[in-house]
């Protein structure tokens, strides 16, 4: 064997290990999605069926039919969108200006702070809020769910914006506070506008949090302001052998969620793996 | 997290306390002010609240009478809730220290260069973007030992069919399945970044010497990585501690008490049986494990990079 295919063979070798290795990463990912779409487009026969059936005959999309016309799903999904809109709204409007003011002055303890928030159980909030709320009679609005709903993505905001203006070039700030800016004028004009893609992040990640979170909405929320992943926790508790329609449901709920994290899906890993270590 | 990373960056000086860091920080304070008092609003005034019921015989809709430290006195003999203890750790244990090294071994195999990285890389993180609740719903059906697919799976690989969450003695590591599943992603893009970061001369001057792979990975890639590792560990500890979803939706913390985790417990007294007081109690334990654990973990990252 001369040197040559000996190299040539060790890459192939190195090659089909990279492949395989990638292969076996995804395969539980990819699975677990390809029988969830699977259930939601088969019939119940097939679907309780043994052995389970992998490609079916027949194909239906009787159950979707039946997720939005047995429960009120476009309630549910108005009540997530204006929970998840507003708290990650409120979280942008609060959250950048104190991320730059972080990662300016460098007050590293105050982001101490982000961390602890995310070492407290979601419950402790919601025993006391649980308690108010009832004493202010706000139960039955989904406010309630939207304010606690701060709870998880203010920090997240922060948290991204810190990693995103501490990498920021300070020059264009200086100059501007020399010609004269206020250092609201400075953050405004200057590094507000350079920070688009963090805030894209910072808002994306914020409202997809906000949209998976279950806790919350589990405990505030009644018949009528429930949020997608309570309505489909509840389809659970009422119908658990209708296989089809959950598995229907469970694709409705995700939908949005897949469908941005496909597409800002560098700037994600990115955006994660910066502020990560922040 | 903005305190794990600075130390170790060595970029910029840490901000001292006295005057100096004072006089930077001062007229950056207006921009931080409005997000501290929504923070300590929501945060602060449920914890007040929350220790305070704790010291309470509170029932919601029967009045309520001070009772020092019963709740506590009460908890530290109440078995449910020293098993529920127990069923937290071995939990927390294997949804951190699994989804930990298949993480870095994935962020390793995506950190190489290869046609449609990116593409797969997607694909591999969608897990951590999918909704828990909907998620946990597809496992059930899959558990589920007479019809589920889990069991055929492995039917086709010769082994006998599992109870899986059905079952006292399989439901934990059953659940932690999920949970690996869930957030080895997140793992891996932490590591990613650590990966990204590394500098590349110490690799040439390591091949010049003749160093192994293997070499180059324990003595290069793994103690410059080993601070994000750190950061993934301890935020994954938190949030394994605290996991809620899984748990909740797939067995309800059963069967019978066997997966009842502290946080299942809580939502149990808090919103089950409405024992209020008990369940503050519970929530003030809660966190101060979870503060220790987290502690701990730092000084021991900080011990470590000393030597």
């Amino acid at each position: 064997m001369t040197p040559r295919t000996r190299r040539r063979i060790r890459r192939l070798a190195d090659r089909t290990a990279l492949g395989l290795s990638v292969a076996v990463l995804l395969a539980p990912c990819l699975f677990v999605f390809f029988w969830m779409v699977s259930l939601s487009v088969k019939y119940d026969i097939d679907n309780t069926a043994w052995p389970p059936v992998f490609w079916p005959e027949q194909m239906t999309f009787e159950n979707f039919k039946k997720v939005f016309e047995e429960s009120p799903m476009f309630l549910y999904f108005w009540n997530s969108v204006q929970v998840t809109g507003s708290a990650t709204l409120v979280s942008l409007l609060l959250g950048v200006p104190a991320g730059y003011g972080i990662a300016k002055a460098k007050a590293n303890r105050m982001a101490g702070v982000l961390l602890l928030s995310r070492m407290t159980p979601g419950l402790s909030y919601l025993i006391p809020l649980f308690t108010l709320f009832q004493i202010i009679g706000l139960i039955g609005t989904v406010w309630p769910i939207a304010l606690t709903h701060l709870v998880i993505t203010l920090p997240i905001v922060v948290w991204i914006m810190i990693g995103f203006f501490e990498t920021q070039p300070h020059e264009l700030e200086e100059a501007a506070r020399i010609d004269g800016a206020t250092l609201w004028q400075a953050f405004r004009y200057v590094a507000l506008p350079l920070a688009r893609p963090g805030i894209v992040v910072g808002a994306i990640l914020s409202f997809i949090t906000s949209w998976n979170n279950f806790i919350f909405g589990a405990v505030f929320a009644g018949r009528t302001t429930r949020t997608m992943p309570v309505a489909v926790y509840n389809m659970l508790t009422f119908e658990s052998f209708a296989w089809g329609p959950l598995a229907a449901a469970a694709i409705v709920v995700m939908l949005p969620v897949i469908l941005l994290t496909i597409v800002i899906q560098k700037e994600i890993v990115q955006g994660l793996s910066t502020g990560g270590v922040k | 997290m903005v305190d794990v990373s600075m130390a170790e960056a060595g970029a910029g000086p840490v901000p001292q306390k006295g005057v100096e860091g004072e006089r930077r920080l001062r007229p950056y304070l207006l921009f931080i002010w409005p997000a501290l008092i929504v923070c300590s609003a929501v945060i602060i005034f449920p914890w007040l609240f929350t220790v305070w019921m704790s010291l309470h015989d509170f029932r919601i809709g029967s009045p309520m009478t001070f009772i020092g430290l019963d709740n506590y006195k009460d908890l530290a003999t109440n078995r449910r809730f020293l098993e529920s203890i127990g069923h937290t750790f071995y939990f927390t244990v294997l949804s951190v220290a699994l989804p930990m090294v298949l993480g870095t071994l994935a962020a390793l195999v995506f950190h190489k260069k290869f046609w449609g990285r990116g593409f797969f890389r997607t694909l591999f993180i969608m897990p951590m973007m999918a909704t828990p609740v909907a998620v946990s719903l597809i496992w059930t059906m899959m558990f589920h030992p007479q019809l589920g697919v889990l069991n055929y799976l492995l039917s086709l690989v010769g082994l006998p069919p599992s109870q899986w969450v059905y079952a006292p003695g399989t439901v934990i590591p059953s659940l932690v399945l999920v949970e690996v599943w869930l957030w080895t992603p997140f793992c891996m893009i932490i590591v990613l970044g650590g990966l990204a970061s590394l500098p590349s001369e110490p690799y040439e001057a390591a091949l010049i010497d003749g160093a192994s792979q293997w070499q180059m990975f324990w003595k290069i890639t793994y103690p410059l990585v080993a601070p994000f590792l750190v950061v993934a560990l301890i935020i994954r500890t938190i949030d394994a501690l605290k996991a809620f979803e899984t748990i909740w939706v797939i067995c309800n913390g059963g069967p019978g008490t066997a997966s009842e985790t502290i946080n299942v417990y809580l939502y149990n007294q808090a919103f089950a049986y409405n024992q209020v007081g008990t369940a503050s109690a519970v929530v003030v334990v809660f966190f101060a494990i979870i503060v220790a654990l987290s502690l701990i973990l730092l000084w021991a990252r900080q011990k470590a990079a000393w030597t």
